[in-house]
């Protein structure tokens, strides 16, 4: 059992807009936090710019909001400098994926030992009201008054695209499936991608519509578990079967399909071509998977130094400077 | 009729190897260098390679040369001109010859000379030596026939076989400077411990370019000498570059402040080696990440930083532009890290091997908003050491970034250099807080000259956030208070301003008409040229500056001593400029050259002799 409750990781007034995602995220973060038990004065929360990015200043730990984008490549540094630390690296839509892409790709691809939340509102609220590396191709926003003539990313593909070991999904109103993605990423070691779906009320008001609400989640959403089938639907009356190269949604009870013909979630299946497809699946046809969907047991970055490390440390002969002086060709002025 | 040869004494000497890209030349210039320095001669040493890996074989571009300048007494620049020029192939005679003094004497492969060798090289004639009008010296020696004909038993393929030409060059100028190739053979057993073959293949080679000198030595009069003259500090000395010095400081430094030293980096031209030499000392525990951008590389030392760390990026101009802005968030969070700006020729990819001074304007203020950063310039390879130390050291006292400015001349060329004894370097303290501190602490806090404390993440009591944002002088929290930016622009300035740093040193006559003015890399030529003026009997002084933000105390009153100072700087006077700035009715001359090469020290002497005339 942890000593601490939400309350020991909560600091300040957050100034986020009344109804903003941040603030339930927030919460889910403060709780997930005091049910994992790390020490505040252990954990570090680092941020770029953007609305969610002022999330640090709202935590009783340590904590630091950077630059643009940049947050993934200040989180690494602290990481190796400090395993010792449990790292919260917070970054937006726009913050993570456009102006920080190539530190978040970087950052999964070395696997270093992070807890990488994507804060995806599909919009830039903070110079408001931009498309973002996530909105839909055809969003109207200011900076695309007829439209954007791009396709976005999809924050899974990117993960999977850099190797990533760990991917879930949540939507920020829906605490108690926030905290446990939050609890299981902690838990994974390496960098652990957490997509948070969340609306931003001003500016993008409804993206996320489909999953905001209890009720639509039930209808619209697919909450995986490993070891369990994939089942969802009010009356979990539907399920995912494989056909050919894709997946299909099928219903229990018509032409003879019964629950064990449903596939069973396997987040630990090595390859992660499965999570991709259900990682990608958007309605109205599919539900939108939420959970996690990729949590694979693989050697991260930050080990992997010290382990170097050490291993060089026998090998060499030289342990201080001067001994590393008198590594080289010298001679003698007497 | 060896014993009639004659010896001849001399105080200094340059020799240039030169060759294709892959003829060996760095390695042979530097044994040469090494063999000179064992026997206590000083050395100074400049490698001059092209910015290509490997040019087409034979070409005018792909010539590498390597500067060797040894000197019975102390020598302070790898030498204007060359005494001897090593030409391995008709590409490097061409393009080197203009290194040549009058008196200069050539060695050249006349294997390497052949039809096809002259047309890469693009000589009109079969007679290179008369179609450049050449009237020195030349030993014209049928190098890798000879290097074939000495290897024939080995077994060895052809292509093996040419690689140690370099070798047998060596061998030769070893016998006309009297070098004791026994120095050379134990280098070599070390160099191929794990390789005895190519070791004891080399070895023979060196005898047979040593031995064909001792048989040819009609064509030349004299071989020479260079008997070792003067003090030099006892001890025990290393041949080192400026990057292996600047690397050197760092684990010193590192070591001294009981920290990790770490150091986030992206391969750059020619600071790469800094991240080459850390990241094999990993026994000392040094962490080196190659990041996956400049901006990461900087990003990620800041993080480091954060959570306690020595934190380091290294890098040249167009880096520092990449990493403006997180060194930005460095000043205004006031974490220690230090940057390292190998300068280059620039701007942008300009002139990625050669070097320049061109950063100093963009070291001091390129960057948004009021952005005050101590700024060091390392003067010469051995000073990379200290100057590296002393970036950490004011990193860590006064919670700030610095930025170190070296050049390519400086991280290349080498000198003999007196291994230091750490007990001599001045203790560094970082400013951690103290655990009594908790209770009432808040991260901008401020110490008597006005650094804020470090706390560590770890520590229990002492969480806190800071960021980018402009925050509270009292609390830390973010404020947009009008008062308070301007008092903490102001107190970012000040805790700048106040570091204490040695005064600048006046060398050369105490009544000199002329104070000659520099910063960094080109210390030893500016000394070089006042030496030169100084023995001609012309009063002339040199103030040379290693530390740039802030200036030494006694600046205003060195600067104004003089009737007439000049600013010597490779680059269009960026240093006049912020002297200017810094000094009320500062008006100096200005002597200013780029072109990505080192000054010429008689060129220097004709330019200040001028302005002592004027």
């Amino acid at each position: 059992m942890s000593e601490y409750t939400a309350k020991d990781y909560k600091k300040g007034q957050p100034r986020w807009c009344p109804g903003c995602g941040d603030h339930f995220f927030l919460a889910s973060l403060h709780k997930a936090m005091a049910e994992i038990g790390v020490a505040p004065h252990d954990i570090a929360v680092i941020s770029g710019i953007g609305c969610s990015s002022r999330l640090p200043y709202y935590m009783n730990t340590y904590g630091m909001q950077t630059v643009h984008g940049r947050a993934a490549a200040v989180a690494t540094g602290a990481k190796v400098a400090n395993p010792n630390l449990t790292i919260w690296q917070i970054s937006g839509d726009g913050d993570g994926l456009a102006i920080g892409g190539n530190h978040f790709i970087h950052a999964i691809r070395r696997n270093i030992d992070l807890n990488m939340i994507l804060l995806n509102n599909r919009i830039y609220g903070l110079t408001k009201g931009q498309y973002s590396p996530t909105s839909e191709r055809g969003f109207v926003s200011k900076s695309s008054p007829y439209g954007t003539v791009e396709d976005p990313f999809h924050p899974a593909e990117l993960c999977f695209g850099a190797r990533g070991h760990f991917f879930a999904r949540c939507v920020a109103t829906d605490a108690p499936a926030t905290v446990e993605v939050l609890k299981a990423a902690a838990a994974h070691k390496g960098a652990s991608v957490v997509e948070v779906l969340q609306n931003c009320v001003i500016f993008n008001d409804g993206t996320h519509a489909s999953v905001y609400t209890k009720e639509g989640r039930a209808k619209n959403a697919i909450y995986l578990e490993h070891g369990k089938p994939m089942l969802f639907g009010e009356n979990k009356e539907f399920g995912l079967m494989q056909e050919g190269f894709g997946l299909k949604v099928v219903k229990l009870g018509e032409n003879g399909i019964t629950e064990k013909d449903i596939l069973i979630h396997d987040a630990h299946c090595e390859d992660n071509t499965l999570h991709l497809k259900l990682a990608l699946m958007e309605g109205p046809d599919f539900p939108i998977a939420l959970g996690v969907i990729r949590d694979v047991a693989s050697p991260t970055y930050n080990d992997a130094v010290y382990e170097q490390i050490e291993e060089v440390k026998d090998k060499k002969k030289y342990h201080n400077f001067h001994e590393l002086l008198m590594t080289n060709e010298t001679w003698e002025v007497k | 009729m060896a014993e009639k040869l004659e010896v001849k004494e001399l105080d200094q000497v340059v020799v240039r190897f030169s060759g294709d890209s892959g003829d060996g030349m760095q390695l042979a210039g530097n044994m040469f260098s090494n063999i000179s320095a064992t026997v206590g001669n000083d050395i100074s040493t400049f490698p001059d390679y092209p910015a290509d890996i490997r040019a087409p074989q034979g070409s005018l571009t792909g010539v590498s040369g390597f500067q060797i300048h040894i000197g019975a007494e102390k020598v302070y620049t790898p030498g204007d001109k060359c005494d001897v020029l090593v030409a391995m192939n008709a590409a490097a005679l061409k393009t080197q010859y203009k290194f040549c003094k009058k008196t200069a004497c050539i060695i050249m492969d006349t294997d390497c000379f052949e039809k096809t060798d002259l047309d890469k090289a693009e000589f009109k004639t079969d007679n290179p030596i008369e179609e450049m009008g050449i009237k020195n010296d030349v030993i014209a020696a049928p190098i890798s026939q000879m290097v074939k004909d000495c290897l024939a038993d080995t077994g060895m393929d052809n292509k093996t076989i040419l690689k140690s030409r370099n070798m047998f060059a060596l061998g030769l100028v070893c016998w006309l400077f009297n070098r004791d190739i026994t120095i050379a053979e134990t280098m070599l057993r070390e160099k191929f411990a794990k390789k005895p073959a190519i070791a004891e293949s080399n070895i023979k080679v060196i005898h047979a370019g040593y031995d064909y000198g001792h048989n040819i030595h009609a064509s030349v009069d004299h071989t020479y000498k260079i008997e070792t003259k003067g003090e030099k500090p006892k001890g025990l000395y290393m041949d080192i570059s400026g990057n292996k010095a600047t690397s050197y400081g760092l684990i010193a430094a590192a070591e001294k402040s009981g920290l990790k030293l770490f150091l986030g980096s992206y391969p750059i031209t020619p600071a790469t080696d800094i991240l080459h030499e850390l990241a094999k000392h990993k026994s000392l525990g040094v962490i080196t990440m190659q990041c996956e951008d400049e901006i990461s590389g900087c990003a990620s030392s800041i993080g480091a930083s954060f959570a306690g760390a020595l934190a380091v990026t290294s890098t040249s101009g167009p880096g520092v532009c990449l990493k403006s802005e997180a060194t930005n968030l460095a000043v205004i969070m006031e974490l220690p890290l230090v940057i390292v700006d190998v300068q280059r020729g620039g701007p942008s990819t300009g002139l990625p091997t050669k070097s320049e001074q061109t950063d100093l304007m963009q070291a001091l203020v390129g960057r948004s908003g009021e952005s005050p950063i101590p700024v060091i310039a390392a003067t010469s390879p051995g000073n990379c050491f200290d100057a590296a130390y002393m970036a950490c050291k004011i990193a860590l006292e006064h919670m700030t970034p610095v930025l170190l400015l070296t050049d390519a001349f400086i991280a290349n060329g080498s000198s003999a250099w007196k291994l230091p004894d750490l007990k001599n370097y001045p203790e560094i303290k970082p400013r951690y807080v103290k655990p009594e501190m908790a209770a009432d602490w808040t991260p901008y806090k401020r110490t008597e000259d006005g650094s804020r404390y470090w706390a560590i993440p770890g520590m229990e009591g002492f969480t806190h956030i800071i960021g980018g944002l402009e925050k509270s002088n009292e609390t830390g929290a973010i404020s947009t208070d009008p008062e308070n930016h301007d008092l903490m622009t102001k107190l970012r300035a000040e805790k700048i301003a106040n570091i204490e740093v040695p005064d600048v040193e006046v060398q050369g006559d105490a009544d000199a008409n002329l104070l000659i003015v520099g910063f960094g890399g080109t210390y030893g030529h500016l000394y070089s040229a006042m030496e030169e003026m100084n023995k001609a009997g012309k009063k002339v002084a040199l103030a040379h500056f290693e530390f740039i933000n802030p200036l030494p105390k006694n600046t205003a009153e060195v600067l104004k001593k003089y009737k007439k100072v000049v600013v010597a700087e490779q680059n269009m006077g960026q240093f006049a400029g912020y002297l200017r700035m810094k000094i009320d009715g500062f008006t100096p001359y200005q002597f200013n050259e780029v072109k990505g090469q080192p000054f010429v020290v008689e060129e220097l002497v004709k330019a200040f002799t001028k302005i002592m005339e004027d």
